[in-house]
Parts: structure tokens; C-alpha cells; sequence
């Protein structure tokens, strides 16, 4: 790949909290080299050469953990996955004694998920290597946020001045979180609908305006944002039914229509068909970006893991 | 460190700050073997005796030693994070000269024997005075009532079930009622378990942005406006610790005006940090209950200043890395505290908060009063249990040279202003500053 002249000025990508729009843009810049370049018949290239990508996965994942995987071996990286059972790191020693055995094998890139908010920050601070933050608790998830911009701007041709509804489970999402940052810095205006239950408190503290109620949260919106039900995460009873939750806050054609005539849906994944989304909607070719996300999802990990080895192997230490 | 018994020592040239009488003025201070002998401004009366030992206090402050009411000292059980010789080494060194532990030691302090271990170790040790609470309910498991009367007369001084609230309604009656019959005093963690359950700091924006499951300031309110009612139909001698938030001195203010026997106490935490403390998951900076906001913290300056909160105490809480070193979520509470307690509360008397006289006051008299101890004062016929700081001194907060075993400070690297120079318990110099 020909250098781009952006350079990215972080060791790690924790978070989305804090980045400049040129830094954002600058990512999306280089992942729309990529998106087409995967493409192309000739995909592989030789960016990250020699060098090591470990994906530390605290938590279940199979699109993001092979979407990462892919993206490490298109740019020629050895990539080796470690799944650790969720189970054995109930003691969070385990965390450090984990990122300091791995620092100790000189690795350059740790692409890390974990349950907790936080944690991929801590493993940050004792190792020596790139950290990308994969997805921690319910506070970031950067690469996903990425993934959805780079979406939304191929579709749009811009971020700004975009109306986006980000409807659901948001108290626990850390992809919420991580959109509402970009998508406030890129100058979008940021919706959430949710549930009261749903909600973080305060939640209108972080630039958004809040919705009870999806007909007046998606009115004349440019994209809505379904989230997943998170059922794992929650403490006790938050909603009364899945039933009522469909009735009241799913996305279907019915709700859907107060939107721009052009809006597109977006979905993270893994979806819940028939809880936060109706399956004749996720699959409208002409509505849903879902299968587009995945795809992008690719070439914007690409985009991350070859800005941060640059800053590596100009010795940044 | 001397260990001679004392014989007379007269502390001469000291600013004497004597809160229980509101002496604040020049003077000197003679003791003999334990106790006090003469205390006033101006010289010592009859001039200095012969035989004296001199000590030139070169105008620096001469207080009662502090009465910390409210410590983790971790033995037995935890004595990797700290144990009674080393609180006591860091006990002085913070001015400290009474210290009130908490029963959440392992076993629990909730029969004689250990409170009886405990009290016999700190006095072989020879530093700062322990007095053990001891728990309200056997094993801190807040079901049935402990041996309320016969800890009493081992020595325990009031009693709480530590870092849980006595969430069963029946239960804190019951303690309440039970403690009456014999004038003691049950001390309550002012929080709603129910609410906090899961929560990892203070509920709002910040927790919001961080990821972090929050415990809402209501959750200390709720837990008081019960206990006020069980107050109030029991006659019970309550005490609310660690107060942090606007709502929870709003209800503890109603209740004294209603003239319900309800007093108070916060720690240094909830009076100079708030919430933004955290800032990236800063595990020094999770205690319980958690930092609070900043409006949170002002309404605790205000209620130290109007005397809604009684008292300051350290909430000395050692943890070890292995315990601070995790996910924010998963790592534990509390924040040592013995030796920035002096240096914290005086920011209240440099800010103008309080005057520094009402500063000492809300470390010493206070907190022996509210407990009934023989301390906090200086006076003929009291221990001589003394500290000697200047006001002033400037230091930055390194816990890496605290006397704790542990470093968990949540005010590592704060510039404050008050340095100990010279601590004495019983007559004796138990602790002596750099000059």
C-alpha cells in the first residue's frame, strides 16, 4: 500500500472519546482505499509484513475476532487468535499476568475484548505493543464506530449534518457509545430512543437528544441504528417482556415510515430477529446496510492496524 | 522514639488549639509521666520546673492527638494489607492517637475474645489507642443481633456491621432498640443495598461515558430516611458514617431539628475529590460509598461548616495491588487515609472553610465526644496524647512513603500543606518529624 501522508498520533486505539475529525476522517480515508482494494482480485498486500497480530478475546466473538483475523492476513501479518475462556478470568490478575506473558513475546499488535469496562485500557498501560480496543464492557467499541461511519459516508457522501437515531439497549452498549462520540465530532446530530430502563443516566449529557417513543425518535431521521437486546449484560429485570419490547421499541415497517424516505438501517450484529428488529426489514436490500457493515468492518480493521504499526516501526517509544 | 517512661515534659513557644474549650492562643503545655499537668497561654505558671525535659515548639500548632473514628486495620486476617503495628506506625505519623477499627476483619470482631486480641495487641504495640467497634450482627451477616451488652464491657465502643448497611428493617430496630437499652451507639453505612448492588461509581454523566454501572446519591438518602424513622420509634443512639451526599445531609439536617439523637461523620474523599477523580478507571479512586459530584462535595463543606456532619474520620481502607490492579468493575473499595487525614481536612481551614480551630475540632473533640472517649482534649488530668504540626509546611502526597503497608491513596500526588512534627501518646513520643 502507498503510504498515505496521515498518520495516526496514538499508540492505541481505546477508544473514539477524544479523537480530532481528521483523525476520524483520516482512518475512513485510508479504509475506503482498502474496501476497494478487497475488491479487487489482488487483496493481499504486505503492510504489516513479519509482524504479529494477537486477537485476546475475553468474550465471545466470531465476526469481530474474524473480521480482525482476515484483516491481519490480508496486510501479511501472523495472526493467531486466543479465545480465554470467560470463566478463568473471573480473577483479573489473570488480565496482567496475560498482557505481560504476551508483551514478553514481543508481539506488535494486541486486539483485545474483554467484559469489562475499562480493561483494555489497564492491559494498555503494561504492555509494549499497539493495543486495539475490541470491544470493552459496556464503554467502547472504536473499530465497530469506525465501521459505521465508513457506511454511513460510502452511502451519503458525508457525515455531517446526518440525523442518526441509535435505537435500543444504549445503558449497555458500548457500540452506542462509541457512535455517539464519532458522530457528534463528525459534526452528525445524534439521536437515542430507548426504554427509560435502557438509558444511561444522564444520557443527554453526552450530546444526543433522548426519545421515549420510536415514532418521534425516527421521525425524519437519515439513518437508524438498531441495537442488540443485551440480555447478558443486564441485572435483573430491566424490561417486562420481549413481547412488549417489539411492540413498543422493535423496528419495523410501521415505525420506519415517519423516517426520511431514504433512511438506511444499520445493525451491529448479532441480531435479534424479531426482539429489536423485524426480519423483513434487516433483509430489504434496498434498507438495510447490515451486510454492507460486515464488509466495511474489514477494511477499516485494515485501516487501523496498518496506522498504528507505522507509529511501531518509526520507534515511537 | 523513646521508651523510657516519661518522666515531665514541657512543650513550650506552642499556637495551643484546644477545640473543647475554643483556646486558641500562645502558650505551653506541661505534662508528667501520662497525663497533662498544666496547659494555658503565656508561660507555664510557676516558670519551668527543674528536671524538665524542653521542647521549643517554635511556634508551631500543639493539638490533642486526632481521634480517627473510623478505620480498617485489617487484623487479624489481612495482615498482608495491613496490620495493627503498621496502622499504628502510620497512625502516628498522620497525628493520629486514637483509632476506632472497624469489625470487618477475619474472624469478625463480633465476640470478646477478639475484641479482647485486638485491644491486648495495639497496647503491646505502644502506638496510636485502639478501640474496636464491634458488629451489630453476628458475622456481619445482618440476621441476628451480637452479644451487644458483654462486647460493650470487653470494650467495644459502638457497633456497626462495617462496610454493609443493616438493610434488614427488623434487624436495625432491633440493634437499635437493643443498643438503647445500655446508652450505645450503632453506627450505619448509609446505603441502600438494593440500589448499589452491581454499581462501580457514582451514577451520572461521567459513569454514563465510562461504561460503569453507578450507584444513584439516593441510595444513601433512602437507607437514612428509614433509619430515621427506626430512630424515632426506638429512641436509638444512631450514627451515619461517611456521609457524601447532598440528599443524605438533607435528611440527617431534618432529623437533628426534630431533635432525633443522630450524628455524623464523612472522610477527607468525599470532602476534596469527587467523581471526576476516576478520570481513566482509576481503581485508587473507587471507594465506597463512591465519589460523588461535585455539588455533592460542596453540600459536605457546607455541612462540616454548618455542623450537620459531627466529624472527620480517615475511612482508612488498606488494599493490596492484587486488589486494586483489575477492571475498575471488579477491583476493590476504599482508599488508605491515616497518614493524609491531618494534611486533607486542614485544606478546609486554608480555603477558608472553616476556621483551623473548627478543623482540629472536627479531629478531635468531636468524634470523643460523639463516642464518649477520654480524648481530644488538652487539659489538666487528660492523657497527654499531643500532636505537634505546622499549619503550613507544604509536602505532596507520595504514598510510596507511608508508613501503610498499602499505597492505595485516591490523593497520590496532591500538593497539601500541614506537616506532623512530633506525635505523643500516653507522654510519650511516639512519633518525631523532620524538623
Amino acid at each position: 500500500m502507498t503510504s498515505p501522508s496521515f498518520t495516526f498520533p496514538h499508540r492505541h486505539l481505546l477508544g473514539i472519546e477524544g479523537l480530532a475529525p481528521h483523525e476520524i476522517s483520516g482512518l475512513l480515508d485510508l479504509s475506503d482505499v482498502y474496501v476497494e482494494k478487497n475488491r479487487s482480485a489482488d487483496r493481499k498486500s504486505v503492510a504489516l509484513r513479519g509482524m504479529t497480530v494477537i486477537n485476546l478475546f475475553f468474550e465471545n466473538s466470531t465476526r469481530t475476532r474474524t473480521s480482525f483475523e482476515l484483516a491481519g492476513k490480508r496486510l501479511g501479518a501472523d495472526v493467531i487468535n486466543m479465545q480465554v475462556a470467560a470463566s478463568s478470568v473471573a480473577k483479573g490478575e489473570t488480565l496482567i499476568d496475560t498482557a505481560m506473558t504476551l508483551n514478553a513475546m514481543h508481539i506488535d499488535v494486541l486486539v483485545v475484548r474483554h467484559a469489562d469496562s475499562g480493561a483494555v485500557k489497564l492491559l494498555s498501560e503494561k504492555v509494549n505493543c499497539a493495543v486495539i480496543n475490541g470491544g470493552d464492557g459496556s464503554h467502547e467499541h472504536p473499530t465497530q464506530a469506525l465501521l459505521d461511519a465508513l457506511t454511513i459516508r460510502r452511502r451519503k457522501g458525508h457525515l455531517d449534518g446526518l440525523t442518526v437515531a441509535i435505537c435500543g439497549d444504549v445503558l449497555h452498549s458500548r457500540v452506542a457509545r462509541s457512535n455517539i462520540y464519532l458522530l457528534n465530532t463528525m459534526g452528525a446530530r445524534v439521536r437515542l430512543v430507548a426504554p427509560r430502563t435502557l438509558l444511561p443516566a444522564q444520557a443527554e449529557r453526552m450530546g444526543v437528544e433522548v426519545f421515549h417513543d420510536m415514532v418521534a425518535g425516527l421521525r425524519d431521521v437519515d439513518i437508524v441504528m438498531m441495537l442488540r437486546l443485551q440480555n447478558e449484560r443486564m441485572r435483573g429485570n430491566v424490561i417486562p417482556s420481549i413481547r412488549e419490547y417489539f411492540h413498543f421499541f422493535g423496528l419495523d415497517y410501521a415505525k420506519l415510515r415517519v423516517a426520511k424516505p431514504d433512511a438506511l438501517i444499520m445493525h451491529p450484529g448479532p441480531m435479534n430477529r424479531g426482539v429489536e428488529i423485524d426480519s423483513d426489514v434487516a433483509d430489504d436490500v434496498e434498507r438495510s446496510l447490515i451486510r454492507e457493515q460486515v464488509e466495511m468492518g474489514v477494511a477499516v480493521r485494515m485501516a487501523c492496524l496498518e496506522l498504528l504499526t507505522q507509529n511501531l516501526s518509526r520507534g515511537n517509544s | 522514639m523513646s521508651a523510657r517512661p516519661p518522666g515531665r515534659v514541657a512543650y513550650v513557644n506552642a499556637r495551643l488549639l484546644d477545640p473543647a474549650s475554643g483556646l486558641d492562643a500562645r502558650g505551653a503545655l506541661l505534662t508528667e509521666g501520662e497525663t497533662i499537668v498544666e496547659v494555658g497561654p503565656g508561660q507555664l505558671a510557676g516558670g519551668l520546673p527543674a528536671d524538665v525535659e524542653i521542647i521549643d515548639c517554635r511556634g508551631a500548632c500543639l493539638a490533642p492527638g486526632l481521634v480517627d473514628m473510623r478505620v480498617q486495620l485489617r487484623e487479624p486476617g489481612e495482615e498482608h494489607k495491613e496490620s495493627l503495628q503498621s496502622a499504628g506506625e502510620a497512625a502516628v505519623a498522620g497525628g493520629v492517637t486514637s483509632m476506632v477499627c472497624l469489625p470487618n476483619t477475619h474472624p469478625v470482631i463480633d465476640d470478646v475474645a477478639t475484641v479482647e486480641f485486638v485491644a491486648r495487641r495495639a497496647r503491646k504495640i505502644g502506638l496510636a489507642k485502639v478501640y474496636p467497634y464491634a458488629a451489630a450482627t453476628k458475622g456481619l451477616a445482618g440476621q441476628e443481633l451480637a452479644e451487644i451488652g458483654l462486647l460493650a464491657e470487653a470494650g467495644a465502643l459502638a457497633f456497626t456491621d462495617g462496610l454493609k448497611a443493616i438493610k434488614n428493617a427488623q434487624v436495625m430496630r432491633r440493634a437499635l432498640s437493643y443498643a438503647a437499652t445500655f446508652g450505645l451507639m450503632i453506627v450505619q453505612h448509609p446505603e441502600e443495598p438494593s440500589l448499589a448492588d452491581g454499581g462501580a461509581m457514582n451514577e451520572g454523566e461521567m459513569a454514563s461515558r465510562l461504561g460503569l454501572p453507578g450507584i444513584p446519591p439516593a441510595a444513601e438518602a433512602i437507607m437514612l430516611e428509614r433509619d430515621m424513622r427506626l430512630v424515632e420509634i426506638t429512641g436509638g443512639r444512631y450514627h451515619a458514617a461517611h456521609l457524601s451526599t447532598a440528599e443524605g445531609i438533607d435528611v440527617v439536617r431534618r432529623a437533628r431539628e426534630r431533635g432525633l439523637p443522630v450524628t455524623a461523620d464523612t472522610a477527607p474523599p468525599y470532602f476534596a475529590l469527587n467523581e471526576f477523580a476516576v478520570g481513566d478507571y482509576r481503581t485508587f479512586a473507587k471507594l465506597s460509598p463512591p465519589l460523588r459530584s461535585e455539588e455533592d462535595r460542596q453540600a459536605v463543606v457546607a455541612a462540616l461548616k454548618e455542623g450537620v456532619i459531627d466529624a472527620i474520620a480517615s475511612d482508612h481502607a488498606p488494599q493490596d495491588q492484587d486488589s486494586k490492579r483489575l477492571p475498575f468493575a471488579l477491583a476493590e473499595c476504599g482508599g488508605v487515609g491515616l497518614e493524609s487525614l491531618l494534611a486533607v481536612t486542614l485544606e478546609l481551614a486554608h480555603n477558608g472553610h472553616l476556621s483551623l480551630l473548627q478543623a482540629i475540632e472536627r479531629l478531635t473533640w468531636a468524634p470523643a465526644r460523639l463516642l464518649g472517649l477520654p480524648a481530644g482534649q488538652l487539659k489538666a488530668g487528660a492523657a497527654a496524647d499531643l500532636v505537634l504540626f505546622d499549619p503550613d509546611r507544604p509536602w505532596i502526597i507520595d504514598p510510596e512513603n507511608f508508613r501503610s503497608k498499602s499505597k492505595n491513596s485516591p490523593f497520590d500526588g496532591r500538593p497539601v500543606q500541614g506537616r506532623v512534627l512530633r506525635t505523643v501518646v500516653d507522654g510519650r513520643a511516639v512519633f518525631v518529624g523532620d524538623a
